[in-house]
């Protein structure tokens, strides 16, 4: 018991001995899971001194809840668009002045003051991409692929995976009815809905994360997936086999940027780190192992042949024309919520 | 002295732990955010919503579900456990690892190990289509649903069941031989009535879980029908209504309760004094 003591005594010594002879600053850095090259991490500590505490969230709302919560000290956090309006409207983020950073210029100009964050006060682009159709080449005929149609196309039945998140799949429907994906006019909702519901028969599955699985399993042929996820299909299964697009009608185009949230400790590093992030050398390393799309201009330039080969990976404007972002709908939410619990009941 | 404080921890660990989440849900499942003054006000509009003719028939049909996968748990460990429970000592301790074991694997790997098995190029359907039959169309559906909570589940059916029936004194059935009753008898006057607390505590364990599952009919069932746990998951982490996401959950609690106070019934009739656990 007496040895025990000690033993508690001496380990507890150790404990505040170590914490008192370091100084280091840890920033707590939030992302999403596997959407970093966690070699950029140990690059930054060894070039800063200062470790990263790093944690992973599977979903923008997970996250806000996370933080909205209180009791956590992220330092950087990864939202996408419409949460990134969201938390500013809530006053969540810290102002810090984003174009002011030494490495904000090679950011593309298409990539600054968009609607969420109009005068780049809040948040520096990560990675962007768009939603679209992945597609086995030997199953579908390529000419029925650049519309949203084929998904409604009794040809394809039982082999359509549609994105189980009712704003994507919605956002879906109200493209290919011609409508804006940001429609809260409950006549458009019903519309949207009534075509969700009569395409359920012609659907395999209502999937998020193992469209790449079963795309890869050949067990489906058209799938409707986040254009990061579609290419490392495309990568992994071969570029004469794969295919991906982004229908003639327009989808959602997307950002995910990097932001300080409220109360940060660390306001100075968590700047510092940002801008390491968007250096070109290392937002190149960085997407070479994500795969989704750089907003950063000079790392596109250096980017290898295979990703560059990537249909819609860096479509031209006119390939985005009738692309939107997504936009916070406020309480409208739960009338999406509840068009698509009628969709699955049905 | 010693014995009347020893329990202190523990009741003050469920007051934190059980009795506290619990009061929080029945609070969220009453209150809402107006949306005029930002402020927390009384509201019972979760429960409206529930009653709703489409909340009602997702409701509906999780219990049925559930109902189905608890009656073939049953019908399949049963057997299990009556003949774990018959064998030598040794073999009945081997047995039970064995069942227990591939709880020890993580619950989504296992569950994703199905799709592999059932897919439409899947062990299954190679094999049909191997000996020339077509393929069946076995994943994305009720059917696939129900096949993942009978595998998840079936050891709390039968852990439960096999420990009544190892205590089962065997000089009563000896007696009930002796008495000129065949086995067929002596199964149905004398194992099974015996064995009805573990069979009790058995639908209960299964039925919770399967009855609140979520991962399941979103793995196995193509996300094609939404359950009540996916509706409780939903809205506390796409809709962000704490006090809808609240509410159902308090009337699923609700029900299990009810369910479980009308078995308990059941088995004081049958037994006595014999208690649900």
């Amino acid at each position: 018991m007496k040895k025990m003591l000690l033993m508690l005594l001496m380990g507890l010594m150790l404990v505040t001995a170590t914490a008192c002879g370091e100084k280091q600053v840890v920033l707590n850095v939030y992302n999403w899971g596997d959407y970093i090259d966690e070699t950029i991490l140990d690059d930054f500590e060894a070039e800063y001194g200062i470790k990263v505490n790093y944690e992973m969230f599977a979903s923008n709302e997970d996250m806000y809840v996370k933080i909205k919560q209180g009791g956590t000290k992220y330092d950087v956090a990864f939202p996408s668009d419409y949460m990134i309006e969201k938390m500013i409207k809530e006053d969540m983020l810290e102002s810090f002045d984003a174009a002011s950073l030494e490495n904000y210029p090679y950011i593309g100009e298409k990539f600054k003051g968009l609607s969420y964050d109009p005068d780049n006060q809040y948040s520096v682009p990560y990675l962007w991409g768009t939603v679209g159709m992945v597609y086995n080449k030997d199953m579908v005929d390529e000419a029925d692929m650049k519309s949203w149609d084929v998904l409604f196309n009794e040809k394809y039945k039982g082999q359509i995976l549609m994105y189980d998140s009712q704003r994507d799949a919605l956002a879906v429907a109200f493209k290919t009815l011609g409508y804006s994906l940001n429609s809260t006019d409950p006549k458009e909702l019903e519309a949207a809905k009534q075509l969700l519901i009569n395409q359920k028969d012609l659907v395999l599955a209502y999937v998020t994360d193992n469209v790449k699985g079963i795309m890869l399993s050949e067990e489906a042929a058209i799938g409707v997936d986040y254009s990061g996820d579609a290419f490392m299909i495309l990568l992994e299964g071969g570029l004469d086999k794969f295919g991906y697009v982004v229908p003639e009608e327009g989808s959602n185009m997307w950002f995910d940027a990097m932001v300080i949230p409220k109360g940060a400790e660390h306001v100075e590093e968590a700047k510092l780190f940002i801008d390491y992030m968007s250096r070109p050398d290392v937002a190149l390393k960085n997407v070479e192992y994500v795969q989704y799309s750089t907003p950063n201009v000079e790392a596109v330039k250096n980017l290898s042949d295979e990703l560059k080969s990537i249909p819609y990976a860096y479509p031209s404007d006119e390939e985005l024309d009738n692309c939107e972002v997504f936009v916070d709908p406020g309480t409208f939410v739960e009338e999406y919520n509840k068009a698509w619990v009628e969709i699955k009941a049905n | 002295m010693l014995k009347k404080y020893s329990g202190h921890p523990y009741i003050l660990w469920s007051m934190i732990f059980i009795v506290f989440p619990l009061i929080l849900v029945i609070y969220y499942s009453l209150v809402k955010v107006s949306s005029e003054t930002g402020r927390l006000m009384f509201s019972i509009e979760g429960y409206k919503t529930f009653m709703q003719p489409l909340y009602l028939k997702v409701f509906i049909k999780s219990v049925l579900l559930a109902l189905e996968a608890t009656a073939l748990c049953l019908v399949i460990g049963y057997p299990i456990a009556y003949i774990i429970a018959n064998m030598k000592p040794e073999l009945q301790k081997f047995m039970a690892l064995l069942l227990i074991l591939p709880m020890w694997m993580n619950f989504l790997l296992r569950t994703y190990a199905w799709i592999s098995i059932l897919g439409k190029n899947g062990i299954i359907n190679r094999f049909l289509g191997v000996i020339g039959l077509p393929a069946l169309d076995l994943m994305f559906n009720d059917k696939a649903v129900l096949i993942g909570m009978v595998y998840n589940f079936l050891p709390f059916m039968v852990l439960p069941i096999y420990t009544v029936l190892s205590k089962i004194d065997k000089s009563v059935i000896e007696a009930a031989q002796d008495l000129g009753a065949n086995s067929r008898i002596v199964m149905r006057k004398v194992v099974v009535p015996l064995s009805i607390p573990g069979i009790i505590s058995g639908i209960t364990m299964v039925f919770m879980p399967a009855v609140s599952t979520f991962v399941i009919p979103s793995l196995l069932g193509g996300g094609r029908s939404v359950l009540i746990g996916n509706l409780v998951e939903q809205q506390f982490l796409v809709v962000g209504n704490w006090n809808f996401g609240s509410a159902i959950s308090v009337v699923l609690m609700i029900f299990i309760l009810m369910s479980m106070r009308i078995m308990k019934r059941y088995d004081v009739e049958e037994e006595g004094e014999m208690n649900l656990w």
